[in-house]
């Protein structure tokens, strides 16, 4: 069915590209990642784009549409100033998770630069929205693109109708808290009155079966019956880790407008939740599958070897790893990291060494392409990390972790790529993709609901961890959407109160 | 199948908006870099777009997050060669600890720069500036127009319909065409017509329209000119021998600001330049900017030329006159005392506002000029000193404020 196929041979020669030959191309990938690789995808809607417009893309996070605040344009200015300044060059693609999957490639590509983000974006990426569970749970593909239509217009409308200062102030504010917006985990989905009244009914004659006089002459303890009132007259009743959220829902001073807007910046933020937790499956995913995709190409003689030359340069680019000590290093490459642990766990099924049998037990010596799959629908970065960071890799990397304790005056030299080391590496390593780890742990604890309407935050220290100072800002934020007064209780890992900030509103 | 769509002539400048937004709400910031940007640049550039900074910290968006330092933390990082377990290195100063694992990459910059277009730059640069007392003085030549009233008319557009004439016409029209009507059914219930001819009638008076296209109306408004404010400004600068060049760019680059200000802000406004030593001579633009000349100083033939200028061409009736002098006050004898006598006496009454500005030698010693203008009470005339190139901009915006009520 491939047209490649039926050519035989070369797809093309040369850098230039044109539509035709991108359907070519596209249709020869098609044909290898679903019939030999079996990636399971959504279906591809291909965009070609102008530089200003990936600018555009840039500034809304890849989203193609979004309601209009002043942080976007901000973000617009930063990356056009770098990019005319040539210190940043453009990512070759945007790819958006949604159904269609929507990419956008950039037209001063080469041909080989389209072929090899077509096999990045539509094949890689797509194949990752489809099958991985936090996508799958967290966002609905086919929805998104419909919701930022709907929020942009709704946005617009307020604008026009309460004026643009007003909106802007609950936006900034919103943005403040989006990254303590989300939920972690699926909220069990509302009773129905008919399935409320069966369980009270059931309730009561269950209460009524088990009723037997003697309880009644039980003498009770006062302090444990206070204390149970004091737990039961205080809301919410569990501490609330979605600000957003329960700014939304109980918020007393809000206009329904305004909390359609808290909604809005809330649903945009849970939208971007399973991202930022698997940019290293995510990329390297992505990566492995263009590097794959590509070399079956070749091998199949569809591409030459200026083309191969061309794809690798740019894909070394992308996966190149610096030393701590080099000039611009940046941490760890997600690219890298991602790309170098597929290829290892492709490694590991086909190659085993004695030292991976140690490890693995469980893979070493597998199908490798059951191994990835299961890999990747399964895991986010954490526990991707977690569970297949391997020794050698790390000797490559020459990892180390460096510990900054308080109470010592000098950083310490925690573990390095050592046998000794290994385990604890690789945990340290998981933990700083830890999304709860690198987050402060913030959660409303109490609602004076008939008192002075104040909200009570607790924050619990982690590790002794401080938070930013900042901090007073976001309070203020709230403070702002709340209406009344906003106090954050901060305690350590104990519990123990240590100091509370409070804004009046 | 996968479906290429071909994007590149869509729209371009999505973020335009969101652009033009975060300028409105950092333009104190940015004015501020603005100012420091001109006060860098030679006199013919100064019209040009440019790159303006504003620090980080300024515009940052908070969020709840971890501090720099303080507490436990551990980091991984890459291209271990030295180091073993338990090594100790010495924690970097400057506060932060090492943040690499969190992917801040490499914008750890300051500020924040970026390029605002000749336009943009322009309008923060002059936006709140104005001439005082500026009054609007005289027909013809005139651009500008007002709204009035002027009755009603019966075509127009929605947003100027007059709901209670239009509500008139209409009572109106119903009473005429049911007259008649009424009449009839008066009639016939007098007569004790049959039942259903009065149910007819009155089914006739109650089909008349409420409202017809024939009763609306509008209220109507037409153009009128305006009496439009014609202004002239005269530029004295002092370029005697006192004069260094350094104070004489400094005394360019605030005309060159002025002349920018006034050009881009007022299409009506004519300029004078005098420049004088001890004898002054009305120049042109090119002249006055450029050419040099040196001599000693006089500074009351200057005021001497304004005046006579302004007595024989812009009639005071007619005119907004406008004075700016810049000068060391470096004056002799009883020039000084003179000058301050023609300025109260004769330039004055005819000017709406007089601006002196002064280049000093030293900033604690009044000039002679400036002890004689100091004894001028009027607010029509204000003085200012300058004696850097980054003070030049701010006294300009001072001297030029856009008063509180216009």
């Amino acid at each position: 069915m491939s047209i490649a196929k039926l050519d035989g041979g070369l797809i093309s020669t040369g850098a230039e590209w044109t539509f035709e030959l991108l359907e070519r191309y596209d249709h020869a990938i098609h044909d290898i990642a679903a019939n030999e690789f079996g990636l399971d995808t959504y279906p591809n809607q291909i965009e070609i784009i102008a530089s200003e417009q990936m600018l555009d893309a840039y500034a809304s996070a890849g989203l193609p549409i979004g309601y209009p605040h002043w942080s976007y344009g901000k973000e617009f200015i930063r990356n056009e100033q770098a990019y005319r300044k040539g210190a940043r060059g453009l990512a070759y693609e945007i790819v958006i998770n949604s159904d269609p999957c929507i990419s956008y490639l950039m037209e001063e590509n080469t041909m080989a630069m389209q072929a090899l983000v077509i096999a990045h974006a539509c094949y890689g990426h797509n194949s990752f929205f489809k099958g991985n569970y936090l996508f799958r749970q967290w966002t609905s593909a086919d929805a998104i693109i419909d919701y930022m239509v709907f929020a942009r217009k709704y946005v617009m409308h307020c604008e026009e109708t309460y004026g643009s200062e007003r909106v802007e102030e609950v936006l900034d504010s919103c943005h403040a808290l989006m990254s303590h917006g989300v939920d972690r985990y699926r909220h069990p989905t509302p009773l129905s009155v008919a399935e409320e009244r069966d369980r009270q009914r059931e309730r009561e004659e269950y209460a009524w079966r088990q009723y037997d006089e003697i309880w009644r002459t039980l003498p009770t303890r006062t302090g444990a019956a206070a204390s149970q009132k004091a737990a039961a007259g205080r809301f919410p009743a569990e501490p609330q880790e979605n600000l957003l959220y329960f700014i939304e829902k109980y918020a007393p001073k809000l206009e329904p407008w305004q909390r359609e807007l808290v909604r809005i910046v809330r649903k945009t933020a849970q939208y971007f939740y399973p991202q930022s937790q698997t940019k290293v499956m995510n990329e390297g995913w992505a990566t492995f599958w263009h590097y794959t995709l590509l070399q079956r190409m070749f091998d199949k003689s569809q591409v030459d070897s200026g083309f191969m030359i061309e794809a690798l340069a740019s894909h070394t680019n992308v996966t190149m790893q610096r030393g701590f000590d080099q000039r611009g290093y940046g941490g760890l490459n997600p690219y890298a990291l991602g790309f170098a642990m597929m290829c290892d766990i492709r490694r590991i099924c086909e190659a085993p060494t004695q030292e991976d049998r140690e490890w693995f037990p469980e893979i070493a010596g597998g199908d490798w392409q059951k191994v990835l799959d299961f890999a990747m629908r399964n895991y986010k970065d954490e526990s991707f990390i977690g569970q297949f960071l391997s020794p050698r890799l790390m000797r490559e990397f020459h990892l180390f972790a460096v510990a900054d304790h308080e109470d010592e005056d000098d950083l310490v030299v925690d573990s390095i790529h050592n046998e000794h080391g290994f385990r604890r590496l690789r945990r340290l390593l998981a933990t700083q993709y830890n999304r709860d780890q690198l987050l402060p742990d913030i959660q409303v604890t109490q609602y004076e609901r008939s008192g002075d309407r104040s909200l009570t935050l607790r924050h619990q220290r982690s590790r002794k961890r401080p938070l930013a100072e900042e901090a007073n800002e976001v309070l203020r934020h709230l403070a702002r959407l709340w209406g009344f007064t906003v106090r954050l209780e901060t305690s350590d890992e104990n519990g123990r109160l240590e100091s509370v900030c409070e804004v009046r509103s | 199948m996968s479906i290429i769509i071909d994007r590149r002539l869509n729209d371009r400048n999505k973020n335009a908006v969101n652009r033009q937004r975060f300028l409105r709400r950092y333009k104190e910031q940015i004015r501020k870099s603005v100012t420091d940007v001109v006060a860098r640049r030679s006199i013919t550039d100064m019209e040009q777009s440019g790159v303006v900074n504003i620090p980080i910290k300024d515009i940052s968006e908070p969020s709840f997050h971890h501090g720099g330092s303080g507490g436990d933390r551990e980091y991984v990082n890459a291209g271990n060669r030295e180091f073993n377990t338990g090594d100790k290195i010495p924690r970097p100063t400057g506060g932060s600890g090492k943040g690499s694992g969190e992917g801040e990459g490499g914008d750890s910059e300051d500020n924040f720069s970026f390029a605002l277009s000749r336009e943009e730059f322009m309008s923060l640069f002059f936006d709140d500036l104005e001439l005082p007392h500026l009054v609007r003085n005289a027909l013809g030549e005139t651009r500008d127009f007002k709204w009035r009233r002027a009755g009603y008319t019966p075509s127009g557009v929605p947003a100027n319909l007059s709901v209670s004439r239009s509500l008139r016409n209409s009572m109106a029209r119903r009473i005429a065409i049911g007259a008649p009507l009424r009449r009839q059914l008066l009639e016939l219930e007098a007569a004790q017509a049959a039942e259903e001819e009065i149910e007819a009638m009155r089914a006739r008076i109650e089909r008349i329209p409420f409202v017809e296209e024939v009763d609306l109306r509008y209220r109507h408004r037409v153009k009128e000119p305006q009496p439009i404010s014609r202004a002239v400004m005269f530029c004295l600068m002092d370029v005697s021998a006192s004069m260094t060049e350094d104070k004489k760019d400094l005394a360019k680059r605030f005309f060159t600001l002025l002349y920018l200000f006034l050009s881009r802000k007022y299409e009506k406004v004519e300029l004078i330049f005098i420049r004088h030593t001890d004898d002054a001579q009305e120049v042109d633009e090119d002249t006055f900017f450029h050419d040099t000349k040196s001599g000693g100083t006089v500074v009351l033939s200057a005021l001497k030329l304004m005046q006579e200028i302004a007595v024989a061409r812009y009639p005071s009736d007619s005119w907004n006159i406008y004075g700016a002098q810049v000068s060391d006050g470096d004056a002799f004898g009883a020039d000084p005392e003179k000058s301050r006598a023609c300025l109260v006496e004769q330039l004055l009454p005819l000017s709406r506002y007089f601006a002196y500005i002064e280049v000093p030698d030293q900033a604690d010693r009044p000039s002679p000029l400036t002890h004689a203008y100091q004894r001028i009470d009027s607010d029509r005339f204000a003085m200012k000193s300058v004696m850097a190139r980054n003070e030049v901009y701010p006294v300009l915006r001072e001297l030029f404020k856009r008063e509180a009520t216009v």
